[in-house]
């Protein structure tokens, strides 16, 4: 049997209720907004109960909306049932003062290095990783550079005159 | 049957076809005897026995694999001899862009040479960065190095290699002994925090 969206809807329901923020139907995965509080909780959930078993976690991002005030920073989970071939996009937002979230490199190992790749470049302080620092850029670096409030050029050039690219 | 063999038996005429000898430098020469200033004898034979040290991460570097591939043929200049370890080397040839975690690397490998030692960035990436002007890339190499060639293109073709080899040459052919003992050759390794 395979695993409907609405069967999904009915377990977390059940589980959660108002812990579940939003539901987005139209897409081509069914997409939910949790509490960032209860991240941990609802990828558990999913990834114990026998006849959901979101057991593979696809992916772990970040994401910055510098527009919405107080939820500014997200983070995006992509977990996968590979038995019965049945995605699943949980997301979760905090305020950029406090990016803080529960890591879940104790359910999914994989997410070690991705959550470290989350905090390289959205800053968002995974709570309980094991070795939370930069992946990708340089150790040296003192700022997180997808956040949208800094320039994605190189701040560094000399060379790139305004008026002769329009600006 | 014959076979379809030709020999070429007709010698040709080099002279109006571009390829030069090198020249004699300037000094006296007698029966038996040749004086000329050291400079102008360290200088030839250094310029034509360059060793380079490939530092390829991108696209130039496949450039420069046709570079010294039969077609174009940098052995004609002398610099057929690539070399992997730096500390036989006399050009770093920096081709490619240079992420900033890179750029520890490059430092470390220009260190490893010893004196003398000339450095080329070989297109747009090694010399300013290119179109990767954002906040991983290094933009160019000449903030953690001293670059004596640039060599413009993205990519640049194997010609423009083969230019820029050449511009090392005339470089190290000119350079004078006492350079690399100079105050102001210290003063730009200083710059770049080299002892």
């Amino acid at each position: 049997m395979s695993i409907t969206r609405d069967y999904i809807k009915e377990k977390l329901n059940a589980q959660f209720g108002d812990g579940i923020i939003s539901w987005n139907d139209a897409s081509d995965i069914l997409t939910i907004e949790v509490k960032p509080e209860l991240n941990l909780k609802v990828l558990t959930f999913l990834h114990d109960e026998p006849t959901l078993g979101f057991q593979f976690l696809t992916d772990l991002t970040g994401i910055h909306f510098p527009d919405k005030t107080g939820a500014e920073i997200g983070v995006i989970y992509h977990v996968h049932n590979l038995k019965e071939n049945v995605r699943l996009r949980v997301k979760i937002f905090v305020p950029i003062q406090k990016p803080d979230v529960y890591t879940a490199t104790g359910l999914y190992s994989g997410a070690n290095w991705m959550e470290r790749e989350t905090f390289d470049f959205y800053g968002i302080n995974f709570i309980g990783h094991p070795n939370l620092k930069r992946v990708l850029n340089v150790d040296e670096m003192d700022y997180h550079p997808l956040r949208k409030e800094f320039p994605l050029e190189d701040q560094t050039r000399i060379d790139k005159d305004d008026e002769m690219f329009g600006r | 049957m014959a076979r379809p063999v030709r020999f070429n038996v007709n010698p040709q005429d080099f002279t109006d076809r571009g390829i030069n000898e090198i020249e004699m430098p300037e000094g006296h020469m007698g029966e038996g005897f040749f004086t000329t200033s050291f400079d102008k004898v360290v200088g030839l034979a250094r310029k034509n026995s360059i060793w380079p040290l490939p530092f390829a991460t991108s696209c130039c570097g496949i450039e420069f694999m046709a570079t010294m591939g039969s077609h174009y043929d940098l052995a004609r200049f002398g610099s057929e001899r690539v070399g992997f370890s730096p500390r036989q080397c006399d050009l770093l040839m920096v081709m490619g862009t240079i992420a900033k975690k890179m750029g520890p690397v490059v430092r470390q490998v220009y260190l490893q040479m010893a004196e003398p030692r000339w450095v080329m960035a070989v297109g747009a990436c090694a010399s300013s960065g290119g179109i990767f002007d954002t906040y991983s890339v290094l933009q160019g190499i000449d903030q953690v190095v001293p670059v004596d060639v640039y060599v413009p293109g993205c990519p640049p073709r194997p010609e423009a290699i083969i230019d820029g080899v050449l511009k090392i040459q005339d470089l190290i052919h000119d350079e004078s002994l006492r350079r690399r003992h100079s105050d102001q050759y210290k003063h730009l390794l200083e710059t770049y925090g080299i002892q």
